[in-house]
Formats: C-alpha cells, sequence, structure tokens
C-alpha cells in the first residue's frame, strides 16, 4: 500500500477530485495548508508597511492506495491540477504500513 | 410652555451671571435633524470605528480594541453626565476663559423644556456627549495591541476631563478661542486635533508594539475595516452637518463639502498609492477617505462643496505623506496611523478653514471686517495651544499613570495577545 500525498494549488482541488473519481478513487482527505518551493512568496502593503509574506495558502490531497493504483493516481493527480506556471505543487509517494477502518476494525487492503 | 420657560429663563437671568444666546426658541425640525445626527455620530464609534479599528489589529487583540471602544463609550457617557457637559457647556464665572462651572453637573436642571438655541438642552448634551465619546475611542488606535485594560481606562476617563473638556470648552463653550473667533466647525481642534496628538504622545510614551518594525502585522480583516470606514463615512453626515445645530442650508452645505472631502481624499491617497507602489489599495482608499473627512470637519460649514473637494485632496495627500514620515522615517509605533491620519488632516483643516471661507474662494466669508490673514493667525493660535495643552497633559498623565498602574502588559502577554490575556476571550474559533 501506498499514501499518496500531492500539493496543490486551491483552485485546482475540484480538477484534481473529479480526475481521481474517474478512475475509481474513492476517498480521500484534503488539508488547507501554506507552503513555499520555487513560488517563493509576495509582498503586501498595508499603509506603505511592507511585509513579505513567505508562505501562500495551498492544499493537500492525501489518498491512500493499493500498489497497482500508484501510477494511474499520480498521473491523474498531474495532469488535472497543472497549470504550466510555477507553483503547481508536488506529488510524494510513500510506503504505507497499515490501515485500519476504526468503524468495522477491517485492515490492510481491506480496509482501503 | 415657551411662555413659561421665557419667564423663567428671565427670572434666572436676573440673578445669574449666564449669558442668554440670542433668543431660545424651539424648533422641531432642528430637534428632529439632530435627534438623527447624534445617532450617526454615535453611531461612527459604535460599531464604525470598532469595527475599523477592530479589523486593521492582529487576530489575537480584535477584541480588546471592541472592548475599549464600548468600555470608552460607556464611561465617557457617564462622566458627560457627571462633569464634561457642565464643565465644557456652562459659564465658569472668572475660570470661564479656561473651563467652564459646576452648574450643570448630572444635567442638574436639565428638564424636557430646557432649551439649547432651538434644541431641547437634553438633545444638544446627548449630540455633544457622542462626539466626547469618539475622541478618546480615536485615542485606542495609538496604544493599540500592548495597554493594559486598566490603564486604558484610568486614561480615558482622566484625558476626558482634564484634555477634551477644556479645549472643548476654549472652543465651543464661550472659552478664550470663542472669544478670540476661532473657526472650528464640527472639532477639527476639538476632536481630531487632540485624539491625534493624544495618541502620538500614547505611542511614544508606550514604546513600540514587540517586534516593530520588523515583524509583520498585517490587519487581520480588511472586510471589517471596510465596512467600518463605510460606516464612518456615513456617520460623518451627522457629525458635520448635525454641528450646524439646525435643520438648514449650513447643515446641507456642511453635509455637501463633507462629502466631497471624503470622495478626493479617498481617490488622492488611491493614486498615489498607485504611482508610488504600483498598485491601488483598499486600506489606502479608506485611510485617504477618513483623512479627507478629519480635514474637512472644522471647516466643513464654512467652506463650499469646491473648498471640501480641495481640503480632501490637501488631507489625502498631507496625511499619506505623515504617516510615511511617522512608520518609515521616525518609527513611532502611532499603531492604527491616528497621528498623521487625525492630527495632521485636524491641523490642515484648522488652518485652511481661514483661507477657504473667504468669500471669495467660495466660502460662506469670514465675521465682518475680518481678513484672511487675521483669521489664520487665530486658527495657528487655537491650533498650537490645543496641542501643546493636550501633548502636556497626556504626557503626564500617562507617565504618572505608567508609575501607579503600569501601562503596558508583559513581553509574554503581548505575545500572548490581550484578547486571552485581558479578557479571556478569543474573536474567532476555528
Amino acid at each position: 500500500m501506498k499514501l499518496i500525498t500531492a500539493i496543490i494549488k486551491p483552485f485546482k482541488l475540484d480538477d484534481v477530485r473529479e480526475a481521481l473519481s474517474d478512475i475509481g478513487i474513492a476517498g480521500m482527505t484534503v488539508t488547507e495548508v501554506k507552503g513555499y518551493g520555487r513560488q517563493k512568496g509576495h509582498t503586501e502593503l498595508y499603509r506603505g508597511a511592507e511585509y513579505v509574506v513567505d508562505f501562500l495558502p495551498k492544499v493537500k490531497v492525501e489518498v491512500a492506495v493499493a500498489e497497482g493504483f500508484v501510477e494511474r493516481v499520480v498521473e491523474a493527480i498531474v495532469k488535472s491540477a497543472r497549470t504550466g506556471k510555477i507553483g503547481d505543487g508536488k506529488v510524494f509517494v510513500s510506503p504505507l504500513e497499515q490501515v485500519v477502518r476504526i468503524r468495522t476494525g477491517e485492515s490492510g487492503m481491506d480496509a482501503l | 410652555m415657551k411662555k413659561t420657560y421665557k419667564k423663567w429663563l428671565i427670572a434666572s437671568t436676573a440673578v445669574l451671571p449666564v449669558p442668554v444666546w440670542g433668543e431660545d426658541r424651539f424648533n422641531g425640525a432642528d430637534t428632529a435633524w439632530i435627534l438623527a445626527s447624534t445617532a450617526l455620530v454615535l453611531f461612527m464609534t459604535l460599531p464604525g470605528l470598532a469595527l475599523f479599528y477592530g479589523g486593521l489589529v492582529r487576530v489575537k487583540n480584535v477584541l480588546s480594541v471592541l472592548m475599549q471602544c464600548f468600555v470608552i463609550a460607556g464611561a465617557v457617557s457617564l462622566l458627560w453626565l457627571a462633569l464634561g457637559y457642565s464643565l465644557a457647556f456652562t459659564h465658569g464665572g472668572e475660570l470661564n476663559p479656561l473651563i467652564g462651572g459646576f452648574s450643570k453637573v448630572f444635567a442638574k436642571g436639565i428638564g424636557p423644556d430646557s432649551l439649547s438655541g432651538s434644541l431641547p438642552e437634553s438633545v444638544f448634551l446627548m449630540f455633544q456627549m457622542t462626539f466626547a465619546i469618539i475622541t478618546p475611542a480615536l485615542i485606542v488606535g495609538g496604544f493599540a495591541e500592548r495597554m493594559r485594560f486598566s490603564a486604558m481606562l484610568c486614561f480615558s476617563a482622566l484625558w476626558l476631563l482634564l484634555v477634551y473638556v477644556p479645549i472643548c470648552h476654549w472652543v465651543w463653550g464661550g472659552g478664550w478661542l470663542s472669544d478670540l473667533g476661532v473657526m472650528d466647525f464640527a472639532g477639527g481642534i476639538v476632536v481630531h486635533i487632540t485624539c491625534g496628538v493624544a495618541a502620538l504622545v500614547a505611542a511614544v510614551v508606550l514604546g513600540v508594539r514587540r517586534g516593530f518594525p520588523d515583524v509583520p502585522m498585517p490587519p487581520h480583516n480588511m472586510t471589517m475595516t471596510v465596512s467600518g470606514a463605510g460606516m464612518l463615512w456615513v456617520g460623518w453626515y451627522g457629525f458635520n452637518g448635525g454641528s450646524a445645530l439646525a435643520a438648514d442650508g449650513a447643515a446641507g452645505m456642511a453635509i455637501l463639502a463633507t462629502h466631497l472631502a471624503a470622495s478626493a481624499g479617498a481617490l488622492t491617497w488611491m493614486f498615489i498609492e498607485w504611482i508610488r507602489f504600483g498598485k491601488p489599495s483598499v486600506l489606502g482608499v479608506v485611510t485617504g477617505m477618513v483623512a479627507g473627512l478629519g480635514t474637512i470637519t472644522p471647516a466643513s460649514g464654512y467652506v463650499g462643496p469646491v473648498g471640501g473637494m480641495v481640503l480632501g485632496v490637501l488631507g489625502g495627500g498631507i496625511c499619506f505623506t505623515a504617516t510615511q514620515v511617522i512608520k518609515r522615517v521616525l518609527k513611532i509605533d502611532d499603531s492604527l496611523d491616528v497621528f498623521p491620519v487625525h492630527g495632521i488632516g485636524g491641523i490642515l483643516g484648522s488652518l485652511m478653514t481661514g483661507v477657504l471661507a473667504a468669500k471669495s474662494l467660495g466660502g460662506l466669508g469670514l465675521a465682518a471686517g475680518v481678513t484672511v490673514s487675521h483669521q489664520v493667525g487665530v486658527q495657528a493660535v487655537a491650533v498650537i495651544s490645543a496641542v501643546a495643552w493636550c501633548a502636556m497633559v497626556s504626557f503626564l498623565l500617562l507617565k504618572s499613570l505608567d508609575a501607579v498602574l503600569g501601562l503596558r502588559v508583559s513581553r509574554d502577554e503581548e505575545t500572548e495577545g490581550l484578547d486571552i490575556v485581558l479578557h479571556e476571550e478569543k474573536g474567532y474559533h476555528w
């Protein structure tokens, strides 16, 4: 099992959700996060006082999938979240040791 | 009823050395307009100024600012009834040039039939009370995000009695500046100069907020600030229009000039930012509007609409520059820019009143036989004496309160935020 974590532009969330459900992904967790990469931050100016805002709002999407799904999911996210401009985000894939469905106690692949 | 009143008036003037201004005669239209204006001016503070200021501070201090505005409104109202009104607006005997007397403490002798000009005196007292409320509430912007609540309360109460009330008496209550012929239609000196100077002194005495100017302290809710600013603009119709103390052409002209000053001030500030920083900002527009309104206030009933526009442009431009100088050059943390906007606007407007009131410049005219240069001289004397008295007394008050109570919260408390530390509440739960 793998945990796929994607950091995307907030306004791309609906596209990503749609692309994932099109390939049969039935659940995900979404968090509003802040961060920066190559895009850097921006400046804000209030009555002439300038502030550099380093952290930009992003959305983190987490999906737990079986090994065989990884490539398709990553592809779907990359395709749907891309604008081609700097700041589109990243996708991380990491091993996932265990999954338990709380309601039933099922674990492993059955819980996905 | 009027007859009885007149008899009482004649009887009382025979005994007391109270000046009777013209002929007091009740007028329903005037009364209705000043009742409405009273509501408009209170609305400027609650919730207008409270929201305007509340949005400008950081999220951890939003309640402290709202609280200060509300508590000042309550405290000033009580003090105004107890002492303020009488000391500002009655005859002070031998001390009258400097301060009024005690004859109307707790509204003594003011009943439904008492008149002040064409208004019931209760209405006049209330209308003036709303001015007394907003002035210390405006000072909050100078010491925002770091002052102890107890010290703030004591300072506001004492400041009202020792600064606002005497200067109000000098200018509007028959004191020495009024004898000199000063022109302050709606409080450029009484309200805006005093609050601006006090805020500057408070900012200097308290010192900068922790981290200023390196740590970003952007407004936490601009929507709130813009909502409050809109209320201020509308409320100012009552502030300046109501200062005619009548429902007449002077009130109409005052509102017209006021409105144009606000518009011109907003656009001036916006264009300066646009040219200088590349983008027009929302905060710039609303700040320019307030600057225009503060600047027109002393002149509002004396200048024409074009005069209002000129003052708006000057207010927007000069207050913008003053804000940059105070914040960036002098590095004074007048946190919400009270002095550069209200203080400078008030000074500018008060001086320019002497010029733009002239008939030849579209104004409603100076007093008979008075030249522009003479009037500007009188205005300058009034400005200087108000600045000096206000700065001196505010400074002494703050220093004494610092010794007795302590003005500032501790470092850790300031970091944690006044809402939790002083009030055990939070503005938002998310």
